[in-house]
């Protein structure tokens, strides 16, 4: 029977789906061992992934553990994110050459082939969902991110286990994805693959499979997955958080975390919905040739929020304040969505350990007055 | 005659308006009208605070003056407000140079007569007081804007 | 937008004077196509040539479509290199971005304009806009405080708008040597003197410069009567891309070059007091 959205199937391993979407003249990103950690890269075959490996996740702490060497997907999140290839951290807008009538620009269109996220989260498909309402804000449409947003399959990955620093039950984004993916597999606990489609692009790769239909007790065997991972979540955000930050600005906890925090930038660099960038615009020796690039930046560097005759933010407690404040309250204004999904990499990549579970408890614990 | 003239006068100026009739009588026993011509110098920097002026009509530039360059023109004051407040303070001396901008008339209160009469009648201190410290908190809150300096990183 | 919004149009420079020492205008018209239409208020993105991008308001009339006039203060490398601009040299323009000051909605009410330095100029177009439509407004008024009478912004232009009989402007410097006969002082003390004579609750006010001055100008028009949802000031932060892309401008949960630059007071007034934001 052909796939359709909403259909379910079984396989026995990944290897197959890897084999149709390179058939089919994708590019396959998915996860990879690198430097000591899970990344994100390109892959040939499902082998190239780190299949029996699991991680230890707390606050400032990541390792990677052998686990059990049958489980393909015992891992959760590293430090990098699907954003790196729907925004890249370096990105050429275009170019200008010195000529009649001043100059001309070209507009710069990077190359990017049609691309399958391979092992998406569900918090990381959320995080990209922020990402689509940020570069198409009403106004304006991010062009290069539209073209390769559109160009990009998402193979999501159905958590199985939780990391100490994950929470996205608590902000409703996980640990399983209900919409987002085009193909969806779970890994089940007795081997094997719940695998479901999520749309037509991805009904067509499943029908290169022509894999066999899952029934009841597979699909129950998946939420079963999926409903454990979300019973090992030890941290959780307060509900009432966007309003909590709004209303505390001057309370004394952004002080004793700014004590501690080193404004190295690190969490908005993990951060799968982090924004933020600047522009460098460079010259050649001759002068004949502009170029304008986009680069990632960080609401922590003192240089962020310079305006002729200094920078706004010049404390270390008002760039945490920021940070936090924008992702966990006004992101709701801006966006109509936290920016936070739960994902746990500011904790986990923190050299010093914050969390922000923990920052937004102790507003929860002990607010200030509401201002009159 | 004149006396009762100058309470009058008095009671038109917006720190005085307040004041009950009685009241101003008292102070109109230290008052005497003034005329400066454009140029002319009111006070300088040093000389006994011994009088405040009430500005009726006119602009009255106050200045510093420093050796390394030209005086400094801080603050002009215009009808309706007052000029001094050296006299209220020990050791009752001008700290600034006052120059009439254009036909200057105004109202003097000598400040012997003034300090006097509110040593002698407390409640007429304290209204005195009342009325003339809310000028020179506005004075004073802008020349703390001054001393920023602004415009020196403004927008453009 | 039809066009790519990250990508200037050209534009030649028609005309450039100095204003001040540091300051100067440009008049501009559009190589590539048509003059963009812009509301009072809104700003464009400048580019000079390989050196980069910085955000400056419109200065000009919005009813003149046949150039587009720029205010510059020489603050850094790109603003240096485009207040040097010559007649004839090309620069890059992209924009109009933001919010405007909504002079137009204002109609039968007394116009207060509060200008700071060099705020003198993203207001300019509001005061075009009430000059040329004097009838319809009960009053027009300006307040203008400036550093010193050699930082004084259009200067001729001021003497011309204070001639008219239905305009009352004031203008006032932070200090001036002897000989100048002016007033000196902050601007708020002519704008208290003036708010003094008028009813406030008929005012609408127009507020732009440094923060401090519009925030304590807004003092002055709160304590005078002047309803907050009648006063509009204009913000200013760091700005790269002038869409919402690139996060700079945030303030709060507005980002100044969309929501922004021009507020009502009361949209910003929980966070403007505040340090640091």
């Amino acid at each position: 029977m052909p796939a359709s959205t909403g259909s379910s199937f079984i396989l026995d391993d990944p290897a197959p789906l890897v084999e149709a979407l390179l058939a089919d003249g994708w590019r396959v990103i998915g996860p990879k061992l690198g430097d000591g950690a899970i990344v994100y890269d390109e892959i040939e075959s499902a082998s190239d992934m780190p299949r029996g490996l699991t991680d230890e996740q707390e606050g400032g702490r990541y390792r990677l553990r052998e686990g059990d060497p049958n489980r393909w997907f015992d891992y959760v999140v590293g430090p990098q994110s699907w954003k790196k290839y729907l925004f890249p951290a370096r990105q050429k807008l275009w170019s200008a050459e010195k000529g009649d009538n001043g100059f001309a620009i070209e507009p710069h269109e990077d190359d990017f082939p049609k691309t399958a996220l391979f092992g998406a989260r569900a918090c990381e498909i959320a995080a990209i969902e922020v990402q689509d309402r940020v570069f198409d804000n009403g106004d304006f449409t991010d062009s290069g991110y539209k073209r390769r947003r559109e160009a990009t399959l998402i193979v999501a990955v159905q958590c199985a286990r939780s990391a100490a620093t994950c929470f996205c039950a608590s902000m409703n984004t996980g640990p399983s994805a209900d919409s987002g993916f085009d193909i969806a597999l779970t890994e089940l606990d007795d081997g094997g693959f719940f695998v479901e489609c999520g749309s037509d692009r991805g009904a067509a790769i499943l029908d290169r499979i022509g894999p066999a239909e899952a029934g009841t007790a597979e699909l129950e065997a998946a939420n079963a997955v999926t409903l454990k991972a979300a019973g090992m979540q030890t941290r959780s955000m307060p509900d009432n958080i966007p309003a909590l930050l709004r209303e505390n600005l001057d309370h004394p906890r952004w002080a004793e975390v700014a004590e501690r925090c080193l404004s190295c930038a690190n969490c908005t660099m993990a951060c799968p919905t982090c924004f933020c960038s600047d522009v460098e615009d460079v010259n050649d020796l001759s002068g004949d040739h502009a170029e304008r690039w986009r680069v990632w930046d960080s609401c922590f560097t003192l240089d962020f929020s310079y305006i002729h005759g200094g920078s706004v933010r010049r404390s270390t407690l008002s760039r945490y304040r920021q940070w936090m404040t924008h992702k966990l309250s006004s992101w709701h204004d801006q966006f109509d969505t936290s920016g936070c999904v739960g994902c746990g990499r500011c904790i986990a990549w923190c050299p010093v350990g914050i969390d922000i579970t923990e920052e937004a408890a102790a507003f929860a614990a002990e607010p200030l007055a509401q201002e009159g | 005659m004149e006396i009762h003239g100058l309470g009058e006068t008095l009671a038109a100026h917006p720190v005085f308006k307040h004041f009950d009739k009685e009241t101003l009588d008292l102070l109109a026993g230290c008052a005497r009208n003034e005329h400066f011509r454009a140029g002319q110098a009111i006070y300088s920097e040093g000389d006994a605070a011994d009088k405040v002026f009430l500005i009726r009509e006119g602009d009255i530039a106050v200045e510093i003056s420093a050796p390394q360059h030209e005086p400094i023109i801080v603050e002009t004051l215009r009808a309706g407000d007052i000029l001094g407040w050296s006299w209220m303070v020990p050791p009752y001396k001008h700290m600034s140079d006052a120059r009439a901008l254009n036909d200057v008339r105004a109202i003097s209160l000598d400040a012997t007569c003034m300090r006097n009469k509110a040593e002698q009648t407390p409640a007429l201190g304290y209204q005195m007081f009342k009325h003339f410290v809310p000028h020179m908190a506005v004075r004073f809150r802008a020349l703390r804007m001054q001393l920023l300096d602004v415009y020196g990183t403004n927008k453009g | 937008m039809a066009q790519d919004p990250m990508l200037p149009r050209r534009y030649r420079v028609k005309r450039a004077w100095s204003e001040l020492s540091d300051v100067s205008t440009m008049e501009l018209e559009p190589i590539d196509g048509e003059a963009v239409p812009f509301a009072p208020g809104q700003f464009n993105m400048l580019y000079a040539f390989g050196v980069g991008e910085v955000a400056i308001s419109i200065s000009g009339d919005a009813a003149d479509t046949d150039k587009l006039v720029h205010t510059i203060r020489n603050v850094g490398a790109i603003s240096g290199a485009l207040a040097g601009v010559s007649d004839g040299d090309v620069i890059g323009v992209r924009g109009p971005f933001g919010s405007a000051w909504p002079v137009a909605q204002e109609t039968g009410r007394h116009i207060v304009f509060v200008a700071g330095g060099l705020g003198l100029a993203p207001l300019r177009p509001a005061i075009y806009h009430v000059l040329n439509n004097r009838e319809q407004y009960s009053g027009m008024t300006l307040v203008y405080g400036a550093r010193s009478p050699d930082d004084l912004l259009y200067a001729d232009e001021i003497k011309a708008w204070k001639s008219r009989f239905d305009t009352e402007v004031e203008i006032t410097v932070d200090h001036a040597a002897p000989g100048w006969t002016g007033q000196v002082g902050v601007v708020t003390v002519p704008l208290d003197r003036t708010l003094s004579g008028s009813n406030g609750a008929e005012v609408s006010a127009f507020v732009c410069g440094p923060e401090i001055m519009m925030r304590f100008s807004v003092m002055s028009l709160m304590a005078a009567g002047v309803p907050e949802d009648k006063v509009w000031i204009s913000m200013e932060r760091n700005m790269k891309c002038a869409i919402g892309f690139c996060g700079h401008c945030q303030f709060g949960g507005d980002f100044i070059c969309r929501d922004g630059p021009v507020f009502r007071h009361d949209q910003v007034s929980r966070l403007i007091a505040k340090k640091e934001i």
